[in-house]
């Protein structure tokens, strides 16, 4: 058996993020080199400030500054930062109680190594040189001799805060089609449509999955379609999807191959988009080197008649 | 021993727009469930659990939200679920949290479905670039609108009926503050007039993009009695699923919401819907699913389903409206759109659903489905308790 195919798959954006009045506050904050937590019903300063009291469920709006240095409440080493980490080179993920906080915040203290770091350590916050209101305006933590740093007393009012981040994320996976879908494409590449009939429904599957969805049992046996077959319903595309190299408008058509147990999707060509109908006859129409057929043309027979094809819409 | 009768007490919505940019997740999400505490008047300390939705995580790449959401519904130190079933999401979370006290589990439960589009870009989250696929497919729409064709094709619709039903739905947009779109010069000429983009659906017949929550009390009969205004009953609940693409699908009237309707009714000792059922509120993203939902629900025979929406029998005055609200044709947070439908059958038996009330609705129908034709989920609720 062929190998299995594999090929990376990045998924990719940048999310946006409203902030609301508190992280506004808390990332404004950040931007002014001032560090803001909320104070809750029972009298506590949490770091980083939430919205709304976790004991009593109310909305808190208190903001108190807090100071740049604080207390290492415990760690753990990071023997190989990954890309987006707070530092290139190997690192303590640390919570640091800050001073006048009484919870911990999570970021990276800068320090030669885990024996250079110990709970209950001083620590202070080393700020990035340039700041536009995110977490990364804290660059990281280093250590740090002394007491309390002077908080300045700050409101949490900022003349132009911001109200808005760009979180941009990113998910690197490996991913495989498995193998039936292997073996269909390893049979495109020589223009031919292999799908694998289900050995309880007998109805033919294409592309096959390796199962059948309904009768939930493996499928095995190949069965070559096509490559004729009939439109069996479609859509006209007008507008132009992101990502979709595909000159509108265009047919997208549901089309089941002669032989398959259910229609594929593919583009119908070589005849005004305006003509194309339910029950048209087509076939495949290749281009050296694609994987999958370009589009599907008429083949110039008659319309099938729609009970042969009213099951395979 | 047999099931708690389940009451809705307390609605909430947020105002539904295109961006609420003045809030968080949390913010959003707040705002809807202090609304339904406030109608119930009833307080955080009054729940015992918190049941949410939302549609895939992609839609705001906040990956399981719930889990930052929990303090600002009040769920801590209480049972918090998270549902996710696609588009129905919003269904299904309210009959998830239903049958919580239906089990005499817990007696108050708050419930609450969301999303926030603007964050995202629910287009980019469901045509990701799979290696080895071609990519053919332009959005939601492009995937439903050959599905449309085969239901005009099955049953001779004039194709005008889409344009009727999306006409109808915006004009009850403007009698529901909390719809997100609210044409005011809206005419039927300029919806026919509207763009194709995916012929047969044009652009007048799709939903838009919004950001909003939605959330609902749900109490058994203690709470009931306690309420300040008239609750909400459950007749019945149900959910069903069923694979995306299969030999025999029937994507016009999927057999998983036939067979879900069916149950509904089989609870709720319902015979005969189109006439025991007083109005509908059905997930409509592109205008023709109303009459194909018409008939997958059984309120018409096949291929009849255009008829009741041509001759003004789903008008908010006609003799079964349909999406009093403005539907989801008008209001479009996707994890929300469910519980919309479900909170809106329940305005209407209380008898609170303002200037798109029903007169004297008695039974109402809420409906959701989601993936593509692939979940379903429907309550019925009643201004009366259930008989046994």
């Amino acid at each position: 058996m062929a190998e299995i195919l594999k090929a990376p798959l990045a998924v990719e954006f940048p999310f946006t993020r409203s902030l609301g009045p508190v992280q506004s506050a808390f990332l404004t904050g950040l931007r002014e080199r001032v560090v803001l937590g909320v104070r809750t019903g029972d009298g506590r300063v949490l770091v980083p400030p939430v919205e709304y009291d976790p004991v009593t469920a109310e909305e808190i709006r208190d903001l108190v500054e807090v100071a740049a240095t604080g207390t290492v409440t415990t760690w753990a080493w990071n023997h190989e930062p990954r890309r987006g980490q707070p530092l290139d080179t190997p690192f303590a993920w640390v919570l640091v109680r800050l001073d006048g906080a009484d919870t911990g915040l999570l970021h990276a203290l800068d320090v030669p190594g885990p024996g250079a770091v110990h709970t209950g350590m001083r620590v202070r916050i080393r700020w990035a040189e340039e700041r536009s209101g995110a977490i990364t305006d804290i660059a990281c933590f280093e250590p740090y001799d002394g007491g309390p740093a002077q908080a300045t007393g700050h409101t949490g009012e900022f003349e132009d805060a911001i109200t808005g981040i760009v979180a941009p994320a990113r998910l690197d996976y490996t991913y495989s089609p498995g193998r039936a879908q292997t073996a269909y494409i390893h049979a495109l590449s020589e223009r031919r449509t292999v799908g694998e009939r289900c050995p309880s429904c007998r109805k033919v599957y294409v592309p096959p999955r390796g199962a059948c969805p309904t009768c939930g049992v493996a499928t095995a046996e190949q069965v070559e379609v096509g490559p004729r077959g009939t439109v069996t319903t479609f859509c006209i595309v007008n507008i132009k999807a992101k990502n979709l190299d595909i000159e509108v408008p265009y047919v997208y058509a549901h089309i089941a191959l002669d032989g398959a147990g259910l229609a594929l999707h593919g583009r119908i060509g070589g005849i005004p988009y305006d003509q194309v109908r339910m029950g048209l006859r087509v076939v495949p129409v290749w281009t050296e080197g694609a994987r999958y057929p370009d589009h599907y043309r008429p083949t110039g027979e008659p319309d099938a008649e729609y009970e042969t094809y009213k099951e395979l819409l | 021993m047999s099931k708690e009768p389940v009451a809705v007490v307390g609605v909430g919505q947020t105002k539904h727009v295109a961006a609420r940019r003045d809030v968080s997740i949390a913010g959003l999400v707040r705002e809807a469930a202090q609304r339904a505490l406030d109608d119930a008047e009833l307080t955080w300390a009054d729940i015992d659990a918190v049941v949410i939705g939302k549609a895939p995580d992609f839609f705001e790449g906040v990956m399981m939200p719930e889990l930052y959401l929990a303090d600002a519904l009040g769920a801590v130190g209480k049972p918090m679920l998270r549902v996710h079933t696609a588009g129905s999401v919003g269904g299904s979370t309210a009959l998830v949290a239903a049958n919580l006290v239906a089990a005499r589990v817990h007696g108050t439960v708050l419930t609450l479905a969301f999303e926030k589009q603007s964050e995202s870009n629910a287009m980019w989250g469901l045509s990701l670039p799979i290696p080895f696929q071609q990519p053919l497919l332009a959005g939601a729409g492009g995937f439903f609108a050959p599905h449309v064709r085969a239901y005009m094709r099955r049953t001779g619709a004039p194709d005008t009926v889409g344009s009727l039903v999306a006409y109808k739905d915006r004009r009850n947009a403007l009698k529901n503050p909390y719809a997100h779109l609210h044409e005011h010069d809206i005419t039927l000429e300029k919806v026919q007039a509207s763009p194709m983009l995916w012929d047969p659906i044009r652009y007048s017949e799709t939903c838009p993009s919004s950001d909003g929550a939605c959330a609902m009390v749900l109490t058994d009969r203690a709470g009931a009695a306690r309420a300040p205004r008239p609750p909400a009953w459950m007749l019945g609940g149900a959910m069903r699923s069923e694979p995306t693409l299969f030999a025999g699908k029937d994507a016009v009237s999927p057999q998983a919401g036939k067979d879900c309707a069916a149950d509904v009714y089989r609870q709720a000792g319902i015979a005969d819907p189109r006439r025991d059922i007083d109005a509908v509120e059905m997930y409509v993203p592109f205008s023709w699913y109303e009459p194909m939902w018409l008939e997958n629900l059984g309120f018409a025979d096949e291929g009849e389903g255009w008829k009741l929406t041509e001759s003004g029998v789903t008008e908010l005055g006609g003799d079964l409206p349909v999406n009093m609200s403005g539907g989801v044709l008008s209001t479009n947070p996707i994890g929300a759109s469910g519980m919309i439908r479900f909170a809106e059958a329940a305005l209407q038996v209380r008898g609170q659903a303002g200037e798109h009330q029903v007169e004297g609705a008695r039974r109402v129908l809420g409906h959701a489905y989601g993936g593509g034709s692939q979940f379903f989920s429907m309550w019925l609720v009643g201004s009366e308790p259930p008989q046994s």
